[in-house]
C-alpha cells in the first residue's frame, strides 16, 4: 500500500472550509426539508383519512406516486424538468434565488411527506375512535377533533418511525449534489477532486452523516421519552 | 328539551330503535334502563347525532336533528355526553382536559376558562389533581373528570351512558354523589344506568326498553313497586337479586 495518508486536508485551511460549508447545507437543507416534509405529511394524512371520495383519492394517488418512484428522478423532475412548463417571469425569478436549493428541498419534502403520511396514518388509526367521539361531542368539527385532539397523541405514538424518516431524508440529502448543491456530499466530492485525498475526504463526510443520525435520533429519543411518559399506561 | 317522535333505526337488519316516542322536559332527570343490546346506549347517543337516526323526527335543545340543515356542531356544544369508559384525552392534563372546549369552541380566553375549570374541579372534589394527567387517575376520578368536562360548556342538557358501568365498585358512589348534586340544581339529565338506587331516589322518570322499543315509561316509585310489563318484572328481579 502507497497511499500517503493526508489527514490535515480536511481538519484545516481551504478544503476544511469547503467542507464546513457543505456541512451548513446538509444541515439547511435537511431542517427545512424536515419540517416541511412532517407538515405536508400531516395534511396528506388527513387528506387520505377524509369522507370525500375525490380527497381520499387524490392523497391516495399522491402516496402511491411519490413513494414508488426513485427520488433522483424526482429531484431531476424538479430542476430540470418543472421550469420547462413555468412561464418566463416566474423562471426569471426562480434563476434569482437559490433554484438548486429550492428544487432539492421541493423534491425531499414531496418525496418523505408521503412515508410520513402513511406512518401518521397508522398512527392515526391506533387511536381509540372513542377518543374522536369525546372529541365530537364536545363539539369539534372533524378536522378540529383531528387537530386538537388526536393528531397530538398519533404523532407521539408515530415518533419511531418517524426518526426513521427523518434519518432517511438526512441521508437522501447527499443526492441534491446531483442537481449541484453544495451540500457536504458535493463539498467532499471537490475536495477530493482537488486533493486526491478520497479516502479523507469521504471518510470526513462519512462521519459528519453519522454525527447527525445520532443527533437527530437523541433529539427525538428525548422529546419521546419527555412527552410519551405521562400518556403510557392509558 | 328533547323529543323524540316516531323514531326508528336500523343497524343492517338489526332494528334497534323500534318507533321510539319520548319526551323530556327541562329540568327533568330520566333513567333508561334495560338488559344489554336493548338499544338503549344507541338512544342516548341518537341525541347528540353520534348515532343518526334512520326515520321519525328528534327535536333536540329547539334544534332538528332530522333537519340536514342543523348545525351539528352547535348542537353538540349544548350538550354534555359522559361517556362509560371516561375518554378523557391522555396526552392533556386534568385542567387542560376541561379548558380546550371552552377556549376553542366558546372563544372564552384562557384565564376565565382556568377560573372557571377550577370552580368545576372544586365541585366534584377534584381541584388538586389539575395538573395531573388521566393516567394517574382512578376511573371514579377520571370520571368526575369526565363530567367537569361536559359541564365546562355550560351545556343545556348532560347525557349519561353507563357512566359507573366501568368502576370499581368503591368508585361508582363518589360518580353518583357528583350526578345526584348535578341533578338537584336543576340540570336537564338523560342517564342510562343499571344503578337503580339512583333510578329510584334522584329521577324523575324511569324508562324501560328492550328489543329497541320503548316498553315502559313511568315514575320511579311506580315503576319499582308496580312494574307493568313482565319484561320490566324479569328485568328488575334480575337486577335487584341477581343470585335468584
Amino acid at each position: 500500500m502507497h497511499y500517503h495518508f493526508d489527514w490535515a486536508v480536511v481538519t484545516g485551511g481551504k478544503y476544511y472550509e469547503w467542507l464546513v460549508s457543505g456541512v451548513y447545507v446538509t444541515v439547511k437543507l435537511s431542517l427545512v426539508s424536515i419540517a416541511l416534509s412532517f407538515l405536508l405529511g400531516l395534511v396528506i394524512a388527513v387528506m387520505r383519512m377524509s369522507r370525500f371520495g375525490p380527497v381520499r383519492w387524490f392523497a391516495h394517488g399522491y402516496l402511491e406516486f411519490f413513494r414508488n418512484t426513485p427520488l433522483l428522478v424526482q429531484m431531476f423532475f424538479w430542476y430540470f424538468g418543472s421550469y420547462k412548463i413555468l412561464p418566463q417571469s416566474v423562471n426569471d425569478w426562480l434563476v434569482k434565488g437559490d433554484f438548486e436549493f429550492a428544487a432539492a428541498v421541493i423534491a425531499l419534502t414531496i418525496y418523505t411527506s408521503a412515508f410520513i403520511a402513511e406512518d401518521i396514518r397508522s398512527g392515526v388509526r391506533s387511536i381509540p375512535k372513542e377518543q374522536m367521539e369525546a372529541a365530537r361531542s364536545s363539539g369539534f368539527s372533524y378536522i378540529r377533533s383531528m387537530r386538537y385532539i388526536i393528531l397530538p397523541q398519533a404523532v407521539r405514538l408515530t415518533i419511531p418511525p418517524l426518526i426513521n424518516q427523518f434519518l432517511n431524508l438526512m441521508k437522501n440529502s447527499s443526492l441534491a449534489m446531483t442537481i449541484g448543491v453544495a451540500e457536504l456530499m458535493y463539498q467532499a466530492r471537490q475536495v477530493e477532486s482537488y486533493t486526491f485525498k478520497g479516502f479523507e475526504a469521504f471518510s470526513a463526510a462519512t462521519l459528519v452523516y453519522l454525527a447527525m443520525s445520532f443527533v437527530i435520533t437523541g433529539l427525538m429519543t428525548l422529546y419521546d421519552r419527555m412527552v410519551l411518559q405521562p400518556i403510557k399506561g392509558r | 328539551m328533547i323529543r323524540f317522535e316516531g323514531v326508528h333505526k336500523w343497524f343492517g337488519p338489526l332494528h334497534v330503535l323500534n318507533n321510539i316516542n319520548l319526551r323530556v322536559k327541562p329540568g327533568e332527570v330520566v333513567v333508561v334502563c334495560g338488559p344489554s343490546g336493548s338499544g338503549k346506549s344507541t338512544l342516548i347517543r341518537t341525541i347528540n347525532d353520534l348515532e343518526p337516526i334512520n326515520e321519525g323526527k328528534l327535536v333536540v335543545a329547539g334544534m332538528d336533528l332530522s333537519d340536514r340543515k342543523t348545525d351539528i356542531n352547535k348542537l353538540r356544544a349544548e350538550i354534555g355526553f359522559v361517556f362509560q369508559q371516561f375518554n378523557l384525552y391522555p396526552h392533556l392534563t386534568v385542567l387542560k382536559n376541561i379548558t380546550l372546549a371552552p377556549i376553542k369552541i366558546r372563544k372564552l380566553d384562557r384565564k376565565t376558562a382556568e377560573e372557571q375549570a377550577m370552580a368545576l374541579l372544586e365541585r366534584v372534589g377534584l381541584a388538586e389533581k389539575r395538573n395531573a394527567h388521566p393516567s394517574q387517575l382512578s376511573g371514579g376520578q377520571q370520571q368526575r373528570v369526565a363530567i367537569a368536562r361536559g359541564l365546562a360548556m355550560k351545556p343545556k342538557i348532560m347525557l349519561f351512558d353507563e357512566p359507573t358501568s366501568a368502576l370499581d365498585p368503591e368508585m361508582i358512589g363518589e360518580v353518583l354523589q357528583v350526578m345526584k348534586d348535578l341533578a338537584v340544581s336543576g340540570m336537564t339529565m338523560m342517564v342510562v344506568t343499571h344503578e337503580m338506587g339512583f333510578a329510584r331516589e334522584v329521577s324523575h322518570r324511569v324508562v324501560f326498553m328492550d328489543h329497541g322499543t320503548v316498553l315502559e315509561e313511568a315514575e320511579p316509585e311506580e315503576f319499582f313497586k308496580n312494574p307493568q310489563h313482565d319484561r320490566a318484572q324479569q328485568f328488575l328481579k334480575q337486577i335487584l337479586s341477581p343470585m335468584h
